[in-house]
């Protein structure tokens, strides 16, 4: 299964990239590959923009707009102004979802 | 001695911890039944976990599916032991939400191991490292409280890999002097993954949402849905039983009585069916597959439930507009328990599912309006 056509904000610096490949390890979707020693993105619809491949690039070679992507998050922090965060009622132990 | 006295002895025991030992466990005073004894370690004693799960766990995790049980489901940071671990043994980190540890220890039979549990306010790993409370500064906080130096010889702790979103590797490395190794994304594969020198396979790495993985999660997007609903159904209740002579009572439940049922059809097809049919609904939007889908099951629920079908064509256009978009709308609320869906898709899809929503609902609500003038005949 994949989201939305080319919506995910991922980026790679081949300048900075020494291809390492922890990117390719903590990725859950597969969106790396190797090329020429180089990360490259071959899958950019699985991204889900966790944001684990830009946390644990050394290099800063990685940079993606790491973001929760659930609908009530977001339409709360429409709502209110605030951040969009998991929390589903405002932070504290009544929380609905993760 | 019987089991009674073997409890007493052990809650004595067990309460005899040295206290003020910011690393480890708080001396429980129920001794719970996944505490299977301690161990003494250099920073004092660790308690030390079964690997296998009680009734009473899986119970708990039952409730922790269903209900709000989840929302206070918790381990104490710290230290734990599985089996009999030492100075060479492996660190397994992770979440203090019971369920999360749970699940890392029912793994581990055979294995000696410590689990090095971080706060991450009873939630689960992923979820919790999107938020950065399973994250860096909580691991190297959580290393140094229960001076893992000390218990181990080595310097290196394994992270389950949907951990990394919220750790950097090479940051813990730097500030804590302890290499980062990240697991397998799922508990099943620690073993395998430790047996091949620390090794994830392809598929270890990479995450699923099956059947059986989407269907789990549809409890907590129905309850969400059908807590709202005694509030529609107020509405309903009360727009049906309007009159210019006050509420009446049989109109209420004769005229209101499709809509209430049509509700929790759409209710039943934003939040099972279409997590259930995810794949094979058309289209990666979900606000356009909880549509299709609950365009379909309003269709089929008008063809074989004869009470649903609307004679009045104000009725029977709002039976089409609402609905529908009401299973588009839960529907949505899913992308926040999928594991595939990322924030800029979601936004994209609000930026034109919130004003449809709006305008769908604007124009119901006009057209009830009307069919209530013409029942009126004012119109």
């Amino acid at each position: 299964m994949k989201y939305l056509l080319n919506a995910a904000t991922i980026e790679i610096f081949p300048e900075k990239c020494t291809g390492c490949g922890m990117c390719m390890e903590v990725c859950p979707h597969e969106v790396f590959t190797l090329n020429n020693k180089k990360a490259v993105i071959q899958d950019r619809d699985s991204c889900m923009e966790c944001g684990a491949c830009a946390s644990n690039c050394a290099f800063s070679a990685v940079a993606v707009n790491k973001g929760v992507g659930c609908a009530a998050a977001l339409i709360n922090s429409m709502i209110t102004g605030g951040e969009p965060s998991c929390d589903c009622s405002g932070g504290d132990k009544k929380s609905n979802c993760c | 001695m019987g089991p009674k006295m073997l409890e007493l002895k052990f809650r004595d025991k067990l309460e005899n911890q040295i206290p003020g030992q910011a690393c480890c466990n708080v001396p429980l005073k129920n001794t719970p039944a996944w505490v299977s004894g301690n161990i003494v370690t250099p920073i004092g004693s660790v308690l030390r976990v079964s690997s296998v799960l009680s009734a009473t766990d899986y119970w708990e995790h039952f409730k922790c599916r269903t209900t709000s049980y989840r929302n206070d489901y918790t381990v104490n940071p710290g230290l734990y032991a599985v089996g009999d671990p030492g100075k060479n043994s492996h660190v397994l980190v992770t979440a203090n939400y019971k369920y999360s540890f749970d699940t890392l220890r029912s793994e581990l039979e055979g294995l000696d191991a410590w689990i090095l549990v971080l706060d991450t306010k009873g939630i689960n790993v992923w979820c919790a490292a999107g938020k950065g409370t399973f994250g860096t500064a909580e691991l190297v906080k959580r290393i140094s409280a229960v001076q893992l130096d000390k218990v181990v010889a080595h310097r290196q702790v394994i992270v389950p890999q949907l951990g990394a979103p919220g750790v950097s590797a090479f940051r813990v490395k730097q500030t804590a002097g302890f290499k980062v190794l990240y697991g397998p994304v799922r508990a099943k594969d620690v073993p395998a993954y430790i047996n091949e020198g620390y090794k994830a396979t392809r598929e270890m790495r990479r995450v699923k949402f099956s059947l059986s993985d989407r269907l789990v999660l549809t409890p907590m997007e129905i309850n969400p849905a059908m807590k709202k609903f005694p509030l529609y159904a107020a509405l309903v209740l009360v727009l049906f039983g309007l009159s210019p002579s006050g509420i009446m009572f049989k109109d209420a439940f004769t005229g209101g009585l499709p809509f209430l049922f049509l509700g929790l059809v759409s209710v039943f097809s934003g939040a099972l069916l279409t997590p259930a049919l995810l794949p094979y609904v058309p289209f990666r939007s979900f606000a356009v597959k909880g549509w299709i889908t609950g365009l379909l099951s309003v269709f089929l629920s008008t063809k074989f439930v004869p009470l649903l079908n609307q004679q009045n064509i104000f009725l029977l256009i709002v039976t089409y507009l609402f609905f529908p978009q009401a299973s588009s709308y839960i529907a949505l609320q899913f992308t926040g328990s999928t594991t595939f869906t990322g924030m800029s898709g979601v936004k994209r899809e609000l930026r034109i599912a919130i004003p449809t929503y709006l305008v769908s609902c604007a124009v119901s609500l006009i057209l009830l309006v009307m069919y209530k003038f013409t029942m009126w005949g004012v119109i």
